[in-house]
């Protein structure tokens, strides 16, 4: 009985999950930005089950994913589950983490042991550690001029040309290959 | 900078999707491929100057047909592979059809034959240079594939550079098809297979580091 309910729970979950992304796909904002908010949630819960011995990768991980799944969403197809996507997308982030690490540790002296204590602290596990808007100011203009003036001051396409005197369709691709050279910033910055 | 803040930040603006569906990025850059393999073939080498009667044979098509099915076996292995999450499940039976198929031909072919023509059937005149030539046309498509899973997101990148490698090794072979004289099965379930393994092998060599993400 409890086995069903559980079920049934996912299920409905994933069912508004999906219908919020379709619409988001369609171009419905709103409802995109609920999606991710809601399914940060989720990948916040499922990255710190394993990483249990990271805390404070955790929501670095969080942020890094959502920015991978908003650069994917075209990848998306209407045909298969949700949860299966969006698991190979966070599962993919965190071996690469853990690989980045691993390689990071060997080429580096890991601290102190008895330093293990002060290093981890919890009451901060939800702050990201790294900061975003400094990778964001370390992109070339002809990225961050297109993200700052749509993405974080809320300008349309075309009041955004007309303050960087960059063509629409440049400003359109500024901004989708600046959120992919800020994902790439993000796995090059350990 | 705050996640609540970076979500606000990627849903600002974000606007309807209108991306082409995977498997129409795939047929453009396999046609493009496909085209600069056909140039580079008439450039190099040449269309079989006996090709109108080789069209009539029955051995000529199921050559065609193990090429061009192994291509679609790849192609539907590139798909899945090239998508998180996509099931992988069927892609061995969609790989392995073809080859199993053409084995079974050249099996019976050289059990047919006479024990001194066996030899001929397996080596036939080109044998050292086929899978080479093979690898060689299998470039143009190469790169325009990679190029293609590069933009969608494959979650096993070395399968992915497998299956990238191997789709354009068995297209240039259904384009080398109008040139190779070799009427053989077991020549072809070798040789040919070779050739488009060759590319598959790189493809899986480079995928870790050209396909990530």
């Amino acid at each position: 009985m409890q086995r069903m309910n559980r079920e049934a729970g996912f299920r409905s979950k994933e069912d508004r999950l999906r219908d919020l992304l379709t619409r988001g796909l369609a171009g419905d904002d709103a409802a995109y930005k609920m999606f991710l908010t809601e399914l940060s949630a989720h990948l916040r819960a499922f990255l710190r089950r394993r990483l249990a011995r990271l805390p404070d990768e955790v929501e670095d991980l969080v942020q890094e994913s959502l920015l991978a799944i908003h650069n994917l969403r075209h990848t998306y197809e209407a045909d298969q589950p949700l949860s299966a996507w969006v698991q190979a997308i966070a599962r993919y982030k965190l071996v690469d983490l853990l690989r980045r690490r691993a390689t990071h540790e060997m080429l580096n002296d890991p601290l102190d042991e008895d330093m293990e204590l002060f290093s981890t602290a919890d009451s901060d596990a939800a702050e990201a550690r790294r900061d975003l808007d400094k990778l964001l100011e370390d992109l070339p203009d002809r990225f961050r001029l297109p993200i700052v003036h749509t993405k974080l001051e809320g300008l349309s396409v075309k009041e955004a040309a007309d303050l960087s005197g960059m063509s629409e369709s440049a400003v359109k691709i500024g901004v989708h290959r600046g959120l992919k050279a800020l994902a790439a910033k993000i796995r090059g910055a350990l | 900078m705050k996640t609540d803040d970076l979500i606000t930040m990627l849903a600002t603006g974000a606007g309807a999707v209108n991306k082409p569906a995977a498997t129409q990025r795939y047929a453009v850059a396999i046609g493009w491929g496909a085209a600069g393999a056909g140039l580079l073939m008439l450039a190099l080498l040449q269309v079989r100057h006996d090709l109108a009667q080789a069209l009539l044979l029955p051995m000529f098509w199921i050559k065609v047909g193990f090429v061009a099915s192994l291509a679609a076996g790849s192609l539907f292995a590139a798909l899945r592979l090239s998508r998180p999450g996509a099931v992988i499940d069927r892609v061995p039976l969609a790989l392995g059809l073809p080859v199993l198929g053409i084995w079974a031909v050249a099996a019976f072919a050289l059990v047919d034959a006479e024990p001194v023509e066996r030899s001929k059937l397996f080596f036939g005149d080109t044998w050292k240079s086929c899978p080479l030539l093979i690898a060689l046309l299998s470039l143009p498509v190469f790169a325009a594939v990679l190029h293609t899973m590069k933009d969608l997101a494959p979650t096993r990148p070395r399968l992915a550079g497998f299956a990238a490698g191997l789709l354009s090794g068995s297209v240039a072979a259904v384009v080398y098809c109008l040139h190779c004289p070799e009427m053989g099965a077991p020549f072809i379930g070798f040789w040919y297979l070779l050739g488009t393994l060759i590319p598959a092998a790189i493809g899986a060599m480079i995928g870790n580091s050209i396909l990530r993400w």
